[in-house]
């Protein structure tokens, strides 16, 4: 063990830190590291294979005597198969393998019935139109508050209302005398919607069998767990399995695993002997690939007439459609004096939902941060004060000041008090996410004698830049340019890595790859230092050369001093550079949005939108600018665009396509001023933050309270549409006239 | 059936199903498969090409249609530019505005074509000129600082934007 003192924090706000190294890694980077390749901002390494159309994707595969698979989807919600009949699709030449599922019931609309595979893409589709099914139509649920009903036609088992595992939280008499000792005490009620992912590359894989050898191209983004769940299902072993994803077009939490349809096309391939196709149309994308609950969120806050929050108390029901973990997560940013969340699924005859980029935290944001502003104009508070006085992060203080300024919040007026029909207005709302570098990914480095750097590691690059922040961390380590290094991802036969989720993906690649590279790092300064006759602590590696007391030589001569052929090793993330005591416990990040609402047309623009989000020690402000714009451009779509929309009367999804189902455009994107906050955590050794995820939990909030702002009215339900501001005006319009009556009246008694 | 076209300046003669369309037979019968199918209905652009110079969604369109037509696709447009790189494909690079990479070959398409044929479209047109193109990673807001800067370089004497 060696000691080192960092400097931990970030600008303007550090402090010093004593840490124990191990003697086999290297000491943590911090605020003093001056780096030369890693932080900075490289264009992705894959940028031109991506803008000439050569990158590789799952669809792009062409194998010799490929099949294309396809399924027979129930248009119903809910119904009993009475027959099925496959015979005459299967008769059509052409037609190589099919499955019937012949379940007795079918549970939504979306949910396979048999699929085919079949010589050529025209083939199917005629196949499928010949697969004949007659289904008893039964009745069903398809919408949150339909499914609370008592009469409401259950769904599975007896009650469609499930209280999520561990979904009762905190302390609800507590709350209660918090709220007791309040000045004011608000109950609201609410809403979001049901949001698809809209991955822009559809689910799917194409596999192929040589032997008992099976090789899958697939859109995931968990490389090992697909093929762990694919050996499972074939009842084969992993080791059988090879699993590729070179570049995939986007995931968002819904590409976890193999899913029934690449199960179904290894089986197609290993009965015909020929490598099978089977992508998802974007229909059964909106209904069966998965898509983030909605939430109706009841919620009881209260605060002291001096802005101390008191108490949160939200009870939430969501439906994940048949599955669960519709529950929601608000008060963890700021710091009541008591907190009490009760969440419940509600099942209906719809797709499952799954993992959405920060699953839980967008929709209670919304709530909670639409709470806060609430409080903050009740009791006469500036909102953004009524932040700043109650959140305990360090981080957020600062970023509060710098997002602030970014916006301009001092131009902000009283909510309602914009003149004329078009009314502007601005809001903020903040997020925290966990730290999630997490143990075990493993990652090999190889310096090869003729100067080749080679870094390997199984997981994928789901277009976050895994790949260019690889490279960058093992030039790094070396002394070298990036183009020195190369990368190969997307093999499940190399090293494990995590699947991309929780934001996990940059933060636990990086410190395995430091330290692989600083193990080979040691042995080729060992290996030159037996060459030159001098002691390896004498050399030092840097911009590409080694440096030694009296003589220098390039990398390339270096590694021709190697007595083997290459050097390799392979690290392991783990307890040795990833648990530092960390500077902060919590990833934080705040927004601004400045919107621009049409009060006659109940149209809203967003204008501009501020995000500061704490990255860690930034890995490339390139990508972490991608991926703080990705987060708001999805949170904006989400705030005023995007609902699946499930019709009640057959159970149908309306807008399964990308016209109907609208996502953010071109058009409508406002400017976005995407602010990578750089803190020294200390953590692990390379110190970088999750950062997938976070960006997209506040800008929801934030648009919504900058609409409230402008219009003196608030929309508690997402998504903000013209409808529901012209609504709320309406509603604002109402109260207000009532109440001035109400003074009328008082003022009158008092004359007489 | 069978028809003969120009892709990328090459004249080629392919077989085809009847109703098959112009992005099958780019992807499946010519192996060019930097075109992308986000949706098949039209609806994404990822699919977008130029026929006869100008864009135009290929899973619209039938193969049947282009009997003659010159077709130029992403693998295509760098052609005759320095390193191969068309500059708008060049400044996606440098602006990083690639995140997944699904939508971007359609999107660099609309965008070639756009400050060809808008050469003075300020911000707000360019945004309206590649409206038909869907991402879902990016945010635009590096999409339209590329294009920005692909045409401003256009205009101070750079190399020529036109492929066509
Ligand atoms: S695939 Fe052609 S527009 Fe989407
Ligand atoms: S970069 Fe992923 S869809 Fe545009």
């Amino acid at each position: 063990m060696s000691q080192r003192t960092l400097e931990l924090g970030f600008s303007g706000h550090s402090e010093e830190r004593r840490v124990e190294v191990p003697p086999d890694a290297p000491p943590p980077w911090d605020l003093r590291s001056d780096l030369k390749v890693a932080g900075k901002p490289h264009p992705r390494l894959e940028a031109r294979l991506k803008v000439t159309g050569a990158a590789r994707y799952t669809a792009d595969q062409r194998l010799p005597g490929m099949i294309f698979a396809g399924a027979v989807r129930s248009p119903h919600a809910h119904a009993r198969v009475r027959r099925l009949d496959l015979s005459r699709a299967k008769k059509l030449p052409g037609v190589l393998y099919s499955e019937a599922y012949p379940q007795r019931e079918v549970r939504y609309a979306g949910q396979a019935v048999a699929a085919l595979a079949a010589e050529s893409e025209q083939v199917l589709d005629d196949a499928l139109a010949l697969v004949e099914v007659d289904y008893e139509v039964l009745p069903h649920v398809v919408r949150t508050e339909d499914a609370l009903a008592e009469d409401a036609p259950a769904v599975a088992g007896r009650r469609n209302v499930r209280q999520g595992r561990g979904m009762r939280r905190g302390s609800l008499r507590r709350v209660e005398e918090a709220h007791a000792r309040a000045d004011v005490v608000l109950t609201r009620e609410y809403r979001t919607q049901v949001q698809t992912h809209t991955c822009l590359e559809p689910h799917g894989s194409v596999a192929r069998w040589e032997g008992d050898r099976l090789t899958v191209w697939a859109s995931t983004q968990a490389t090992f767990a697909f093929r762990q769940t694919l050996a499972r299902a074939l009842g084969i072993s992993a080791a059988q399995v090879e699993v590729i994803t070179e570049h995939m077009g986007g995931g968002f939490g819904s590409k976890f695993g193999a899913d029934a349809w690449d199960v179904f096309a290894a089986r197609a391939a290993r009965a015909t002997g020929r490598p099978c196709f089977f992508m998802l149309d974007r229909r059964a994308e909106h209904l069966v690939a998965g898509n983030r609950p909605d939430s109706i969120q009841r919620c009881t806050f209260s605060v002291r007439r001096d802005g101390k929050l008191l108490g949160a108390q939200v009870t939430s029901h969501g439906t994940a459609g048949l599955g669960r973990g519709a529950g929601v997560l608000n008060p963890a940013i700021y710091a009541f004096e008591a907190t009490y969340s009760d969440q419940y699924d509600v099942l209906t005859h719809a797709g499952s939902a799954r993992a959405f980029r920060a699953p839980r935290h967008p929709q209670g944001v919304f709530a909670l941060e639409g709470m806060l502003d609430e409080l903050a104009e009740a009791i006469g508070m500036d909102p953004l004060e009524l932040r700043r006085k109650n959140d305990p992060h360090p981080v957020r203080q600062a970023q509060y000041d710098v997002g602030a300024e970014a916006i301009g919040w001092s131009r902000r007026k009283p909510s309602g008090s914009s003149p004329g029909p078009l009314k502007r207005g601005l809001g903020v709302a903040a997020a925290r996410w966990a730290h999630n570098a997490r143990p075990g990914t493993a990652v090999r480095c190889r310096i090869g004698r003729d100067g080749s750097v080679l870094v390997a590691n199984g997981s994928q690059d789901i277009g976050t830049g895994t790949r260019t922040i690889l490279a960058q961390i093992v030039a790094e380590e070396l002394g070298l340019p990036l183009a020195a290094v190369e990368v190969r991802l997307g093999r499940t036969r190399d090293p494990y890595g995590h699947g991309s989720g929780g934001s996990v993906t940059a933060p636990s690649i990086a410190p395995p790859a430091r330290r692989a590279a600083y193990a080979c790092r040691q042995r080729l300064l060992a290996a030159v230092a037996a060459a030159l006759g001098c002691e390896a602590e004498s050399l030092s590696l840097r911009e590409g050369r080694v440096h030694g007391a009296e003589r220098e030589l390039s990398f390339a001569a270096a590694c021709g001093l190697l007595p083997t052929e290459s050097i390799e090793a392979t690290a392991t993330g783990g307890p040795e550079d990833m648990s530092y005591p960390s500077f902060t416990r919590e990833v934080a990040g705040v927004q601004f949005a400045e919107v621009e609402v049409d009060a006659e047309l109940g149209t809203v623009r967003v204008v501009k939108v501020v995000a500061v989000q704490d990255c860690g020690l930034v890995a490339n402000p390139l990508l972490a600018r991608s991926q703080i714009n990705g987060g708001v451009l999805q949170g904006i779509s989400y705030a005023l665009h995007e609902e699946r929309i499930l019709d009640a009367r057959t159970g149908d999804m309306l807008n399964a396509n990308l016209l109907d189902y609208k996502i953010l455009g071109a058009r409508e994107v406002p400017e976005i001023v995407a602010i990578p906050f750089s803190v020294a955590n200390g953590r692990t050794s390379t110190g970088m933050s999750s950062l997938g995820e976070p960006p997209t939990v506040p800008t929801a909030g934030a648009v919504a309270n900058a609409v409230a702002n402008a219009i003196g009215a608030r929309v508690r339900s997402l998504p903000i549409t013209p409808e529901k501001v012209l609504a709320a005006i309406a509603e604002a319009e109402r109260t207000r006239r009532a109440s001035d009556g109400e003074k009328k009246k008082k003022k009158k008694k008092r004359i007489f | 059936m069978r028809t003969r076209l120009h892709v990328n300046g090459e004249a080629r003669e392919v077989e085809h199903e009847p109703q098959e369309t112009l992005l099958s037979l780019l992807r499946y019968r010519l192996g060019l498969t930097g075109s992308k199918e986000g949706c098949g209905e039209g609806e994404c652009g990822a699919c977008t090409v130029f026929v006869d110079g100008a864009p135009v969604v290929s899973c619209l369109v039938l193969a049947a249609q282009c009997e003659g037509a010159q077709v130029t696709t992403i693998e295509g447009l760098g052609r005759g530019h320095p390193d191969g790189l068309h500059p708008v494909q060049r400044a996606f690079i440098e602006t990083g505005a690639v995140q997944c990479g699904f939508c971007i070959p359609g999107i660099i398409m609309a965008a070639a074509d756009a400050i060809e044929r808008e050469p003075d479209a300020d911000r707000e047109s360019l945004r309206r000129l590649v409206a038909g193109n869907l991402c879902r990673c990016t945010g635009y807001t590096k999409i339209l600082d590329a294009i920005e800067l692909a045409r401003a370089r256009a205009r101070s004497g750079g190399p020529p934007c036109s492929t066509k």
